[in-house]
């Protein structure tokens, strides 16, 4: 819904963005400065608020998970707003009508609001020109906006926003905003810290499971210990004897043991005696990956058949095939599930960490049966997301543990709860067949098979090459799937690249320039539909391979090359690794990135590193196993994740100067950067690793 | 519920708890210092790490009747006016991403540098084993190493 704004609604648009509801978001997060802008004199859209006391409020309308979006969506508005970035308020917007997309998922924030968030901007600052103008009676154009004043430059006169606002506010508001010119940026490009640096290091309450509010009772909640079993009955006798367990609460399938601290409903919990009943099939991992190889062998209708791969073999000269292997996942956000809620007769508040509040919102108005316009749902900043918050379980369930209740609940979830009901990264297998000549791939071949949903045949080796074929297959199981960081595109380009490499190596070419003669030829002369841009892919390749220095050797050293495109961006990296008692230690990572415009440089790159640091660690660490549908790593003492100590000692970064539209930056340095470990862990050792962990490969 | 009166951040606090609840909660549910995190409560994540006598501790594992009158210090308390050279490190290279895990790892760090003020690469390898999903390691790497400077000046 797009909200009209003219002069006749600011006051009714600054109401509904007003003091009164920060207040209380302040007041559920239990912060201890309540920011506000206490007289909002101004609020030209939805995003800006202006006191007559100058202070400028900017609301982030995407859930923060770690991305960066805070900070980065209202640096955006701030560029064209003209103001003193270090004086600007920058609070997470609550669910609302106007904001547009408010969810955190497919690296889209940025890219979605750029230019959106460019007009808010620009339109409150050419009001307040406008204002002053109007104040000094002069021309417009002898006026310009400055660090939150506007000056006269003949004049040397000069207002400040706070004094014109008031008179801003009583202004036309301009349908088509001038934007700045990209070299008059002062912010964006720039270095800006995450507006909640010092929040976090001084250890203030942002997050949902600080949320504190007077009446609340903690809850956990017993849920099925194992993928196809059902509740039966329970006996709460003993958990209601715990000290502080205030009340039972059976769901459908699960069971909520309420208290007046978190330790005494774990308590109360622990003592539930419960009937779990087998409805249907346990599964085992073992048996999805026989059905896996079952399944490939047996084959299917491609998904794209370029050429004739059965033709192209015949005239080859040798075919390769490899086979990989990669496990189901799970999230692993440092921060176990939570959420609040206070479910009454005729409104519903709920708070708490999802990327998606208003799937959150619609699923409870269904479930409660009260209407979504009695629902106020806002987001804390969030203890990570990658993808596990696209589900609403978390959310949902809560609110119907307040509506059973019948009292405010904070519902905690333990880091095993999170192990056993996520909707896990899917286990997947691949196989791989080339086509080779002499000195030529002449057809590929990949057939994939993963639970819960097929493979996707856009790899760039597709439009390259005459002959390319893929087959994507899906396993039916009760252990579900959903959104992990880079869906998708985190498997296919590990197996991908991979096998890139081993065919680089057949065909003894050097890895980076075969890539880019790869990329030439589809530039050239595409075959089928290209799904993305050669002169993009080629970008990366050519800073990666100039700042690695690609072609040197370094005694000791060995190193590994991928690339790869999801969300719009294109990633090249090289590893270099040293080996330590036959064990690879990673020295340093470099990474070229096509993003488009980059809007925060240090954030940016923060979400570069961090990306290649966690594809690092779950190439080489977890993996999540079933047997009889539960989930035999139960906490990170067998869920292995990476330590600095495993961590490169530096992720080097380059972004390809660019002026275009930003694209996706969260997700796509995670990728490729498996592949690249294990093409030099093959330069290192002569090992071929196809199957994740690779630890469990390096004994 | 038993009483004990704990000794953290320079104060005296009295609470009412069972002998079996870690100290990780007693700090959240009790003092209502939400700044120490719970991430596993197991011990192996680090995200609940506080002092107790200068030392690294992982308070989920750390139960209320085992704290006594040991000196237990918290981010909150870390430093005044949260200018421990940590702290501003972590600012001025913009460590976090979520965020979640980084008061923990900016105990552990502090309790190295109490143990050794200008640690190797190893000795952080050595002693710092929290973990960070958002792979923010290489920049609290540089951190460290720009906070064990700053504590020399």
């Amino acid at each position: 819904m797009k909200q009209e704004l003219t002069r006749r609604n600011f006051l009714r648009v600054s109401a509904i963005t007003g003091g009164g509801m920060m207040l209380s978001l302040s007041f559920l997060n239990n912060t201890a400065n309540a920011e506000t802008v206490a007289d909002t004199a101004f609020a030209p859209n939805i995003y800006i608020k202006i006191g007559t006391d100058g202070s400028i409020l900017i609301l982030a309308p995407n859930p923060e998970i770690g991305q960066g979006v805070k900070t980065s969506l209202p640096m955006i508005v701030a560029e064209e707003l003209c103001v003193d970035w270090k004086k600007v308020q920058v609070e997470l917007a609550p669910l609302q009508a106007g904001f547009g997309r408010q969810t955190a998922g497919g690296s889209g924030s940025v890219r979605g609001r750029f230019t959106d968030l460019r007009k808010a901007g620009a339109t409150a600052r050419e009001m307040l020109v406008a204002a002053a103008a109007q104040t000094w009676n002069v021309p417009v154009a002898e006026c310009v906006a400055e660090d939150g004043m506007v000056l006269h430059k003949s004049s040397g006169k000069k207002l400040a926003y706070g004094d014109l606002a008031a008179k801003a506010a009583t202004l036309e508001v301009p349908k088509n905003p001038t934007l700045k010119e990209s070299k008059d940026f002062k912010y964006i490009g720039t270095r800006v810290k995450d507006v909640d640096a010092h929040k976090i290091v001084t250890g203030q309450p942002l997050y949902g499971i600080d949320t504190r509010k007077e009446g609340m009772l903690y809850a956990m909640v017993a849920r099925p210990p194992a993928y196809g079993k059902t509740l039966v009955s329970v006996d709460d006798t003993a958990a209601l004897k715990v000290n502080g367990v205030k009340q039972v609460v059976k769901l459908k399938n699960s069971v909520a043991v309420l208290a007046t601290s978190t330790w005494a409903a774990k308590k109360g919990r622990e003592v539930l005696v419960i009937q779990w009943e087998a409805k249907e099939k346990l599964e085992n991992s073992t048996e999805h990956f026989a059905m896996f190889k079952e399944m490939i062998d047996k084959g299917t209708n491609p998904s794209r058949n370029d050429g004739d791969w059965e033709a192209a073999k015949k005239q080859a000269s040798k075919t390769i095939e490899a086979v990989f292997e990669l496990p189901t996942l799970s999230h692993g956000q440092m921060e176990p599930l939570n959420f609040y809620a206070d479910v009454r007769e005729d409104k519903v508040e709920l708070f708490g960490p999802t990327q998606v509040p208003d799937s959150v919102r619609k699923q409870v108005a269904e479930q409660l049966k009260i209407a979504e316009d009695k629902i106020s749902i806002s987001t804390p900043r969030q203890g990570g997301g990658f993808g596990r918050k696209l589900m609403t379980d978390n959310g949902v369930e809560a609110a119907l543990i307040s509506a059973a209740a019948k009292c405010p609940v904070q519902v905690q979830w333990t880091r095993e709860d999170d192990m056993q009901n996520d909707f896990y990264r899917p286990a997947e297998m691949y196989r791989y067949k080339a086509a080779l000549s002499a000195d030529k791939l002449l057809a590929w071949h990949q057939s994939g098979v993963g639970i819960g949903r097929g493979i996707r045949g856009d790899s760039y080796v597709a439009g390259a090459i005459e002959n390319y074929k893929a087959e994507g297959q899906a396993l039916k199981s009760n252990t579900p799937t959903g959104f992990w960081r880079a869906p998708g595109a985190n498997t296919l380009a590990f197996v991908a690249e991979s096998f890139m490499d081993e065919v680089c190596t057949e065909l003894k070419v050097d890895p980076v320039a075969y890539r880019l003669q790869l990329f030439e030829q589809a530039k050239q002369k595409p075959v089928g539909k290209l799904d993305y841009n050669p002169d993009k892919y080629k970008s990366v390749v050519e800073l990666v391979a100039k700042m690695s220095n690609w072609g040197t050797k370094t005694p000791g050293v060995f190193r590994g090359f991928a690339t790869w495109f999801s969300f719009n961006t294109y990633v090249a990296q090289v590893v270099d690794i040293k080996l330590e008692k036959g064990k690879p230690k990673i020295v340093k990572v470099y990474c070229a990135v096509n993003c488009g415009r980059v809007i925060n440089l240090s954030g940016a790159e923060n979400q570069i590193q961090g990306a290649v640091v966690d594809g690092i660690c779950h190439a080489m660490f977890p993996k999540v196993t079933f047997v009889n549908g539960a989930v035999v790593e139960k906490n990170f003492y067998s869920y292995n994740m990476l330590k600095i100590k495993d961590a490169p000692l530096d992720v080097a970064v380059q972004f390809v100067p660019s002026e275009e539209a930003p694209t996706g930056l969260g997700e796509p340095a995670l990728p490729p950067i498996a592949a690249a470990l294990s093409s030099a862990i093959f330069a290192a050792t002569g090992k071929r690793i196809r199957k994740m962990p690779f630890v469990e490969q390096m004994t | 519920m038993p009483k004990y009166t704990l000794f953290v951040n320079g104060q005296s606090m009295t609470v009412e708890a069972d002998a079996d609840t870690p100290l990780l909660w007693v700090l959240r549910d009790n003092l209502n210092l939400v700044g120490t995190k719970f991430g596993c409560g197991v011990a192996q994540c680090g995200a609940c790490t506080v002092h107790m006598n200068d030392v690294a501790m992982r308070s989920c594992s750390l139960p209320v009747s085992a704290v006594g009158q040991n000196k237990i210090v918290t981010i909150e308390a870390l430093s005044a006016k949260g200018d421990h050279p940590l702290q501003k490190a972590w600012e001025e290279l913009d460590v976090a991403q979520c965020g979640y895990c980084q008061a923990g790892q900016i105990m552990a760090a502090a309790a190295l540098l109490k143990k050794i003020p200008n640690p190797t690469d190893k000795d952080i390898d050595d002693n710092i084993s929290n973990i960070c999903r958002c792979g923010t390691q290489v920049r609290i790497r540089k951190a460290i190493h720009v906070a064990a400077k700053k504590q020399v000046k």
